[in-house]
């Protein structure tokens, strides 16, 4: 596998680490941020990061992607 | 005829317009109905997306679960942005497959992966199985929005019909393209609508998102944090829903074939990029849960939480205006799902298991055909038999997502076999029902369907590296 894919995956993988394998150790109430329970807080912040994670995850894919290999125009 | 109503009906008939001059003049043959040509750019396909993913289940089903369950309904912010993640992976490829081999449905993919016609066929009865209950739950949708946004003064014995039969016209004429065109009506008026109750009604009532939480987090905590007022709705209930859901939310054949409408695989990239930020607004509709939670309490059906909260804080022409939205909220989708389910029955059933020469001109006009027949099915459905289907819906994401594994394997483990692919799903979905019909689901505190997928995965494998023993030894 090239660098690129093995970096995008791995970018690709923040959301499933923050938004299901952390659940267990956000599961609370407090403290509350900008008046929202810390659960949602936590789940809207990762929400909103994955379009940068999967933003980077494109262009370090892209970097060393063979020309012409495997994309159409 | 009172402004709320005039507001839904002019809206209504708009969006069909819309959906009917989408398709004008361009020459109908089945690339061009059932995935647009593969023309679609960045914007079209993300309102296309969108509308797809926004369904009714947004507006009534979102807020009523934030409303009787509670925290269990975060659930729904965290599925998506997975599916996206997901989809920035596995569309590309997918995508790439149709335009190389001129690929329309779900099952022409599997055809084509595994070399099996009657595979395709069984993925196509899977997929028509789990489309019909999902269409008539919009439908259904379509009828309550109507029903009270216009002040009783339209049922949903007449709405339903009215709605669905002017989508299923733009569907006939237009395919996939009027479908995408009344996306944009639908996504900015849904936007307009949410925005404006999901700011407004916390504000009247208590002053404000924040405040709201503030006052909720005093009265009932527990509702806050899983499993909310749930007793079986924690968090090993989310991690693995989302995760299911997660994986099974474009093994839905209509999302899956609108990976082949875009122009080119960046288009499709790009656009998983950006859904995330098309989750946040569902915060809005949580909060309007959350709000009605306080502020009306004891309603009897949560999926009225949203509909009864904008009655008692706007007036009646807004509500019409909500309705409006509502109703097209639900075309959308539903125009979607009959289409895809017309393809399947003419291209993946009709086609493959009694005329396998009938060229494309003909399937297409038996799919056009079908459209009709899916209409008339699902209004008897909708109107007739409301309960019928209520078992398939229970296990439709449960079954869907029983596709994920044959299709990732396919593409990323060259091994797989079709025996292992239909052993896998053919397990997945008889463990899902399994459970879900005798009633343990969640089971062991797990989403049943993550339990069955889990077991389907590992059958996919298990048969894939038998079989080819097999072979070796022959």
């Amino acid at each position: 596998m090239r660098a690129g894919r093995r970096r995008a995956l791995l970018l690709g993988a923040v959301p499933f680490a923050t938004l299901v394998l952390a659940l267990p150790f956000v599961n609370r109430l407090r403290p509350t941020v900008f008046g929202l329970p810390f659960l949602l807080f936590w789940i809207l912040v990762w929400v909103a990061l994955t379009p940068l994670a999967l933003y980077l995850a494109d262009r370090l894919d892209r970097r060393d992607r063979p020309p012409g290999g495997g994309e159409e125009p | 005829m009172t402004p709320a109503l005039a507001i839904i009906v002019a809206v209504v008939l708009v969006a069909a317009f819309v959906g009917f001059w989408a398709g004008r003049r361009v020459p109908m043959n089945l690339e061009n109905w059932t995935v647009g040509g593969r023309r679609f750019g960045l914007l079209l396909m993300w309102f296309l997306m969108a509308g797809e993913v926004y369904t009714t289940f947004t507006f009534l089903g979102a807020s009523g679960w934030a409303y009787a369950r509670g925290a269990p309904t975060y659930y729904i912010l965290i599925y998506g942005t997975l599916a996206y993640t997901v989809s920035f992976f596995l569309l590309p490829e997918l995508w790439r497959r149709g335009k190389r081999f001129g690929l329309h449905t779900q099952p022409d993919f599997f055809i084509q992966a595994f070399g099996s016609r009657a595979l395709g066929v069984f993925v196509a009865l899977v997929g028509v199985a789990s489309i019909l209950p999902y269409l008539q739950l919009q439908l259904a949708g379509l009828g309550l929005i109507v029903e009270v946004s216009s002040g009783g003064k339209v049922g949903s014995g007449v709405a339903i019909p009215a709605a669905f039969v002017l989508t299923c016209a733009f569907v006939f004429t237009s395919g996939l393209r009027g479908s995408a065109w009344v996306a944009v009506i639908k996504d900015v008026l849904m936007i307009a609508a949410v925005g404006i109750v999901g700011f407004g009604v916390p504000a009247v009532h208590y002053g404000g998102l924040g405040p709201m939480f503030k006052a909720l987090a005093a009265k009932a905590p527990q509702h806050l944090v899983l499993p909310g007022s749930t007793s079986s709705l924690g968090v090993a209930w989310v991690m693995s829903t989302v995760l299911l859901t997660g994986a099974g939310f474009y093994m839905w054949p209509h999302m899956f074939a609108s990976a082949f409408s875009a122009r080119s695989a960046e288009v499709i990239r790009r656009n998983a990029v950006i859904m995330p930020f098309y989750q946040l607004p569902i915060l809005l509709v949580l909060g309007v849960g959350f709000t009605a939670f306080l502020a009306l309490p004891g309603l009897a059906n949560g999926d009225m939480a949203f509909l009864s909260l904008v009655q008692k804080t706007y007036p009646a022409w807004f509500l019409g205006f909500v309705g409006a939205a509502g109703a097209v909220t639900a075309m959308v989708p539903a125009s979607v799902l009959v289409l895809t389910a017309s393809t399947l029955i003419a291209k993946n059933i009709f086609r493959a298991g009694f005329k396998p020469g009938a060229s494309e001109a003909t399937v297409l006009r038996i799919s056009r055909a079908m459209v009709l027949v899916v209409m008339a099915a699902a209004l008897v459905f909708a109107l007739v038999f409301p309960n019928a289907l209520v078992n398939l819906l229970l296990i439709g994401y449960d079954g869907v997502s029983q596709l994920f594994p044959a299709v990732v394997l396919s593409l990323v483990w060259k091994r797989t076999t079709k025996a292992g692919a239909l052993a896998g799903v053919v397990t997945g979905i008889a463990v899902a029902a399994g459970l879900v019909f005798t009633k343990h689901d969640p089971v062991w505190g797990l989403n049943a369907g993550f339990v069955a997928l889990a077991v389907n995965a590992a059958v996919t494998v298990a048969v894939s590296l038998l079989g080819k023993r097999k072979n070796a030894h022959a």
